[in-house]
């Protein structure tokens, strides 16, 4: 069982080893969670599926190079995002923010949610309607 | 009319995805079309004690090519940025991106070289301040230093007739 422990306990922390960024963490345990935060929070956009986080590309690399050398001159996170966004467009951040070209991506969940419920509701409203099978059977 | 709905349903959905088919997801706009330009300055690729930057171009029309001697599409377009450089169409100013000094220059001497000169861009920054992400990319900048258009990828000569030709005759009025 202390065998067992022990490994799953290693397993558990092997994740670890795998950490893209091996650069030196912040002295201020703070900025260090700001730092965690915003680059999960940043597209790499080479290879555009993973965030600067858990990409290898350069370009993550100097991506968070720059979001470190910024933190350590005292920028707020917004002004972080606005450099990126400024660059890359709103592309960049996993979440865009909400302005006039973003919109549609906002709205149209919601748009497509209320419209499938509208569906649904008529079709369950025309199913309730309709005789059932069981009241026909009992008729007989 | 029963089938109405479900039809048209269906056809704006092929409209989607075929606009989602078609579209490179690798090829972002970029924020700059239409803006100014990025700035930049940096050490000179070929003569290292020279600061270069985009005051050189400033009032003419420029062609600004990131390239790197890792990058693959840098090499397939190259003889056309040869060409281009000969025909004295237009100047071209090269961002030697994140790239190692002795390679670059061992390109450009086997390769040709196509630049009124090249920024060494060793750490990347000035990449990252126009927005870079994948070499080659080239941008059309204007004389007031806007940039007029971006192609990402090599360049050829298809391209740079349907591109950047009518955008160059547009912005440079002949007089």
């Amino acid at each position: 069982m202390r065998r067992f422990i022990a490994c799953a306990l290693l397993l558990a922390f092997a994740s670890a080893a795998l950490a893209i960024d091996t650069d030196k963490a912040f002295d201020d345990p703070a900025l260090q969670a700001r730092y965690e935060h915003i680059i999960e929070e940043v597209r790499c956009l080479k290879c555009q599926n993973q965030s600067i986080k858990d990409s290898n590309a350069f370009l993550a690399g100097d991506l968070r190079r720059e979001i470190r050398r910024m933190l350590s001159e005292g920028k707020t996170d917004e002004e972080i995002y606005d450099f990126l966004v400024t660059r890359y467009g709103e592309f960049a951040l996993y979440r865009p923010r909400m302005s006039g070209k973003t919109l549609v991506l906002w709205i149209a969940p919601i748009v497509l949610l209320l419209a499938g419920g509208f569906v649904l509701v008529n079709i369950l409203r025309r199913r309730m309607a309709m005789p059932m099978e069981g009241d026909a059977a009992a008729e007989e | 009319m029963r089938f109405a709905i479900p039809i048209v349903v269906f056809l704006l959905l092929v409209v989607v995805f075929s606009f989602g088919l078609f579209n490179d997801p690798r090829e972002l706009p970029s924020p700059f079309l239409g803006e100014q330009a990025p700035t930049f300055q940096s050490t000179s690729l070929t003569a290292p004690d020279r600061t270069v930057g985009s005051a050189d171009y400033a009032g003419k029309m420029a062609l600004v090519n990131v390239w790197a001697t890792w990058c693959v599409g840098c090499r397939q377009e190259h003889g056309f940025l040869m060409q281009l450089a000969h025909s004295g169409a237009i100047p071209i100013y090269g961002i030697n991106w994140r790239d190692n000094r002795e390679e670059a220059l061992r390109w450009l001497e086997q390769l040709g070289d196509p630049y009124k000169f090249s920024a060494f861009d060793e750490d990347g920054r000035v990449g990252i301040d126009w927005g870079v992400y994948g070499a080659p990319e080239t941008f059309l900048i204007s004389p007031d230093g806007i940039v007029l258009h971006k192609h990402l990828g090599p360049l050829d000569a298809a391209s740079w007739q349907e591109d950047f030709v009518p955008l160059i005759e547009a912005g440079e009025p002949t007089s």
